[in-house]
């Protein structure tokens, strides 16, 4: 069973590396996305630390999307996914694998680069510190849920948009307690319930999710 | 009927659009009955709120316009669940059928809540778990008529709108929950909305007025699932007939 899921992260990671453009491109629109907003509102910094967290994570749901449509498009488009439906494995093991490649590429990359933008928003450390851990956290049960809408609107005219209308909803919770997060250890309430609850969504949807998606994907490959 | 009376007999729609444009009428006429009881209830008979005066009265379109909402989307994953486990085609018609219908009650709701609102609490939206939960309720309804309505082939949008609405009847608890603390952990509960000290009158005219709005949802639901059986089973020989019929 993890072999199976090995071999698909394996495979997903290595087709993204010959197209790290991908990569790169996703995560400098969060950059920018996030870089947009003091411009819009303003350098001070009182206001800058309590807008931190929303834009951040906005900014990480919005990046997220973006890569989303690539998770299945490209295998639907040369015919991969058919045979891995055809193959002898569940597919909902395929897609907990393309999943987690999905999150490595992109999920992954977001934390890493989301302290740095904190300190732009004057963050306090301890801040940084639980901003970076809620995005750790959050960004795999976005991946999870993504991959229900992107292989719902897989092959559909007008997909990318259709994918957010759908998706963007279902993020809520996510976006709610990882940015709570945030907010509680600045307001010096500690994040742990936040970070907690958002560690429960990420395995309840890894668990789940791919069996949805991969139910989404058989009826689009009917 | 000679042969022993059989409901799956109905899952079939070149059964069920005869039974479907029987039971229209009634259902308009239950409507209109139960609206006409509920307004007379609600507008002359129940007592004005020593609090809220005349304003309140909204409620009577408010509430039933909310419960519905939610009643809706729950019938439409009922559907969506009978049509992925039996495979029916019926099923996904009434879930598309019911769809707008909730979109419409969801928004209503919202937008009476707003008239009701500004003169009550002085602002047309607050964030309240209430308010939030029945905006992203929408959402959802909007996100499920997108994904049909993008689909061409009939089949494939009923299954994947099924799935979603699955999805999605999962996730409104988890949503409504995280709203709900997000909403208490940022200002507190500013709105306390419960009604346990009501007036009979005004319990029994918001119970007119919601079964009215269900009656209108069955018809409206049915009417359009009319339109959609003839749409999607054009091909076949009982909708030839049933349009040719006026012709005659």
């Amino acid at each position: 069973m993890l072999k199976i899921i090995l071999a698909v992260v394996a495979r997903d990671l290595k087709l993204a590396m010959r197209r790290q453009a991908d990569i790169v491109s996703a995560l400098f629109f969060f950059v920018i996305v996030v870089s947009l907003f003091p411009l819009g509102i303003g350098p001070e910094p009182d206001l800058l630390r309590k807008l931190a967290p929303g834009v951040l994570w906005v900014a990480a749901l919005l990046a997220t999307m973006l890569s989303l449509p690539r998770m299945f498009a490209d295998d639907h488009r040369d015919g991969t996914l058919e045979q891995l439906a055809l193959a002898p494995h569940p597919l909902g093991l395929v897609v907990t694998g393309k999943v987690i490649a999905h999150w490595l590429v992109s999920g992954l990359p977001l934390a890493l680069i989301a302290p740095v933008l904190g300190i732009q928003f004057d963050l306090s450390s301890d801040a940084l510190v639980v901003l970076t851990g809620a995005i750790l956290l959050g960004t795999p049960a976005l991946s999870g849920i993504g991959a229900i809408g992107a292989a719902l609107t897989l092959g559909l005219r007008g997909g990318g948009v259709l994918l957010s209308l759908l998706v963007l909803p279902l993020y809520i919770p996510v976006l709610i307690f990882g940015a709570g997060a945030v907010d509680a250890t600045v307001s010096g309430l500690g994040g742990e319930g936040h970070l907690s609850l958002l560690a429960a969504m990420t395995f309840a949807s890894l668990g789940f999710a791919p069996w949805a998606s991969a139910a989404a994907l058989k009826i689009a490959l009917e | 009927m000679k042969d022993r009376f059989n409901l799956y007999r109905f899952a079939s729609p070149a059964t069920f659009y005869p039974l479907a444009g029987k039971a229209i009428p009634w259902f308009i006429a239950a409507s209109v009955l139960f609206g006409l009881a509920g307004l007379y209830l609600g507008m002359l008979v129940a007592p004005t709120d020593f609090q809220q005066g005349e304003g309140y009265r909204i409620i009577f379109i408010h509430v039933p316009a909310s419960w519905l909402s939610m009643f809706i989307y729950l019938i439409m994953a009922f559907w969506a669940a009978i049509g992925l486990a039996f495979n029916t085609r019926l099923s996904g018609m009434m879930a598309q059928a019911l769809a707008p219908t909730g979109a419409l009650m969801a928004f209503l709701s919202l937008w009476t809540g707003a008239l009701w609102g500004k003169p009550m609490w002085g602002t047309w939206w607050v964030w309240d778990a209430r308010l939030t939960s029945e905006l992203i309720l929408l959402f959802l309804y909007i996100g499920y008529m997108a994904l049909t309505a993008a689909i061409d082939d009939p089949r494939r949008a009923d299954k994947a709108g099924g799935l979603l609405l699955l999805v999605g009847v999962v996730n409104v608890p988890i949503i409504y929950f995280s709203v709900k603390w997000w909403n208490t952990l940022h200002q507190g509960s500013s709105v306390n909305l419960t009604k346990s000290s009501m007036a009979t009158t005004m319990l029994y005219g918001m119970l007119l007025m919601a079964l009215c709005f269900w009656m209108y949802t069955i018809a409206v639901a049915l009417m359009r699932a009319r339109t959609i059986m003839l749409e999607r089973e054009r091909h076949t020989d009982w909708v030839k007939a049933e349009l040719e019929e006026p012709a005659r």
